[in-house]
């Protein structure tokens, strides 16, 4: 069987929008802190990324106000959701034809 | 074009980030250890120092001698095993790398403070009607509970700790004189084998 390189989303190239994926696909919404701790990466770096994926429409955003301060949480959508599958089915599939 | 090396790194990473963003992986066996060798000592203050050995559920007028000694003890050794679980699980997070209070265990300690309040509620209704030799049961029994619930945020390995309890809770239920035993089975013993477990599955 051939297989395409090209069957990989170019969104998930980065490790960190991987990692991204990776936690909203079993959390129902994390806000930006939480994912920030989790990915150890900088405010700058994951909002450049979380950028990325919104545009893809690949993640939601819902802002709200906790205690009065501004909370923003964000979702995988559907659309995200089946990308990441697919995403994770090619990596699957390619890892086994190279063994 | 990425090779093989990268593509398992990439699956790897995405197990790794999926288990770390759902569940609580910085308790530790140690905690666990430590937590039993106190109920331990404290059923064997209990017991010996005070003489304190429910026989039976009475209702009594006077609530026996030596009583707010028993309910100390019991609080110190909960401070000492919660304060001994939080200092281990803190320097445990530090060594990966992780903060303690996130999104994960604090969703773990929303769902064990359910159960657990409404334990210490009861305990404490039990207590004001004199219903002495219910307690410890009824400490198991919520205890088990909460443990339960965590199962779902933590390790799998809770869940069956907390079965473990809550039927040690039941069973003390009926056998009253045998609860004070079945308390130090339960929270010591019982810990101290889940500790020794928890530790050679997870830390070495």
């Amino acid at each position: 069987m051939k297989l395409s390189i090209d069957d990989l989303h170019k969104a998930f190239e980065s490790r960190v929008r991987l990692g991204i994926m990776s936690a909203l696909a079993v959390n129902d919404a994390l806000d930006f802190t939480s994912l920030r701790d989790f990915l150890n990466v900088t405010d700058g770096n994951l909002a450049t990324h979380i950028k990325k994926l919104e545009k893809e429409e690949f993640i939601g955003v819902e802002k709200s106000f906790v205690d009065n301060k501004p909370n923003t949480t964000y979702y995988m959508t559907d659309e995200g959701r089946k990308a990441f599958e697919e995403h994770l089915k090619v990596l699957e599939k390619i890892i086994k034809s190279q063994k | 074009m990425k090779r093989e090396r990268d593509y398992i790194q990439d699956i790897a990473e995405i197990r790794s980030m999926m288990e770390r963003s759902s569940k609580f992986l910085s308790l530790s066996g140690w905690a666990g250890i430590m937590a039993g060798i106190y109920a331990l000592a404290g059923a064997y203050i209990a017991s010996v120092v005070y003489d304190f050995s429910p026989d039976r559920i009475t209702y009594s007028v006077s609530l026996p001698a030596g009583l707010s000694e028993i309910i100390l003890l019991a609080l110190g050794v909960l401070i000492l095993a919660i304060g001994t679980a939080v200092f281990l699980s803190y320097s445990k997070a530090h060594k990966r790398g992780e903060q303690v209070w996130n999104t994960t265990s604090r969703r773990m300690i929303i769902h064990m403070s359910v159960p657990l309040a409404a334990g210490g509620i009861f305990m404490i209704i039990l207590l004001s009607k004199s219903l002495i030799g219910l307690l410890a049961p009824t400490s198991l029994v919520f205890y088990g509970l909460a443990l339960y619930n965590a199962g779902n945020f933590t390790y799998p390995e809770i869940k069956y700790l907390g079965i473990i309890q809550i039927g040690l809770g039941l069973i003390s239920c009926y056998f009253i004189e045998y609860s004070l035993m079945l308390w130090a089975l339960g929270f010591g013993v019982v810990h101290i084998v889940y500790g020794i477990v928890m530790h050679f599955k997870y830390e070495r």
